[in-house]
């Protein structure tokens, strides 16, 4: 009796390691299509196909968003710090959207290297705090920045 | 604990040997449904009272987020519900592994009574983070890496409940149950750690994680109170469940025919 429960708990055991092993092989091998969206500095090194469906993500850079005088189309640049893509998107956005907020963007790029959205989705970080706090940590950022 | 009453002077060691004890004793069927008789209302009314509590804290007391205004408070039903639907998915798997190991008869009672309850909170945490995401994000769904490997648990769940209740025999149907529950184990890493080893349009971790939670202490404390709340919610619906489990498989045993309830007129 003895000898048979630890053959099972072998078998058992060795079940897990199996299928872990296996599926952590999938998953490394399937790494970049589980990747929602390419960042900026992979669509500078080429790694995003040109004129097909794709998401790019990163930041919205301060300072670069710019909404045509009429109509509903308004250009930006997304960041990852060390590269940008400058995006093209008609249509309405997302209550989140602001400068230096993240965002993924879904539509193609251009040859021009200009990422034609056609939906822009809103990322929001981990951080949750009240409205107070924001405004005192902004503060405090300033300060330091000043001295 | 009941276990620990009439020695409150002996040492330590006594006191770990006689827990194990009371461990060993709710694996009989028998001892597990008196004792899971007695325990029930009382943790019906402590999951009332945490429920009343956090949601008192989290929906009126707790402030508004900075970003996200009042949508934010519907972490306290979200986040809860994805952690009772990662904790049950191991829970089964545990007691998946004691049954292909030891055989018990109260794991697979256990594994089965907490399956509906877990692809319950499966489903909530779905929902509720699609009606979230549509006015944070902008879309009710997206394939990213933490929703699809949640909605894959959902299909656990419900493969799970369909292989036992499509075998008849109660003996073969535990152990294809625990295969399948062991196998599909793998995914709650996979879930829990999706947001950093992929880029993801969900959230990082708030809470869970080695660094300080990125939370202000007025929210963090009703969500820790919900969460709790929903694992006693969970300890309450799954001893109830394995009640009425047990009085059906074991309806020919001796100490079912003898209970009152049973015999009742």
């Amino acid at each position: 009796m003895r000898a048979k429960r630890k053959r099972r708990l072998i078998l058992s055991g060795l079940l897990l390691v199996g299928i872990g092993t296996a599926v952590t092989l999938t998953l490394l091998a399937l790494n970049k299509n589980i990747n929602l969206f390419y960042t900026p500095t992979q669509v500078e090194a080429g790694e995003a196909p040109v004129n097909q469906s794709i998401r790019v993500g990163g930041l919205v850079e301060k300072g670069s968003v710019s909404r045509d005088k009429k109509g509903l189309t308004v250009r930006f640049k997304v960041t990852d710090t060390a590269r940008t893509v400058a995006i093209e998107y008609t249509g309405i956005l997302p209550d989140l959207f602001r400068e230096g907020q993240g965002i993924v963007a879904q539509g193609r790029l251009n040859e021009r290297g200009v990422f034609i959205a056609d939906t822009v989705l809103a990322k929001h970080d981990e951080n949750y705090m009240p409205p107070e706090v924001a405004d005192a940590l902004q503060t405090a950022k300033a300060m330091r920045v000043t001295k | 604990m009941a276990a620990t009453d009439g020695l409150p002077e002996q040492n330590r060691e006594d006191i770990y040997r006689h827990m194990w004890n009371f461990f060993h004793r709710l694996g009989s069927p028998v001892y597990f449904y008196r004792w899971a008789g007695k325990a029930i209302p009382w943790c019906w009314g402590v999951t009332a009272l945490l429920l009343l509590s956090g949601l008192y804290l989290g929906l009126v007391v707790a402030p508004t987020d900075y970003q996200q205004g009042d949508s934010y408070r519907i972490i306290f039903i979200h986040v809860p519900s994805a952690w009772m639907s990662m904790f049950i998915y191991v829970v089964i798997a545990v007691c998946g592994f004691i049954t292909l190991v030891w055989r018990m008869k109260m794991a697979d009672v256990m594994a089965r009574a907490s399956a509906p309850i877990g692809a319950m909170f499966t489903f909530t945490a779905l929902v509720t983070g699609s009606l979230w995401g549509k006015p944070m994000w902008g879309t009710w769904w997206i394939w990213d890496a933490r929703l699809t490997s949640e909605l894959v648990l959902l299909f656990l769940y419900l493969g799970y409940m369909a292989l036992l209740s499509a075998i008849e025999d109660r003996k073969m149907a535990a152990r294809a149950g625990a295969i399948l529950a062991l196998v599909g184990v793998i995914n709650i890493p996979i879930i829990h750690y999706s947001v950093d080893w992929w880029n993801t349009l969900h959230q990082g971790s708030t809470v869970t994680k080695f660094s300080k939670p990125s939370i202000d202490i007025s929210m963090l404390i009703p969500l820790l109170l919900m969460a709790l709340a929903f694992q006693l919610y969970y300890f309450s619906a799954v001893m109830m469940r394995a009640r009425s489990t047990l009085l059906i498989q074991e309806r020919r045993a001796h100490w079912v025919r003898e209970l009152p309830e049973v015999n009742a007129p």
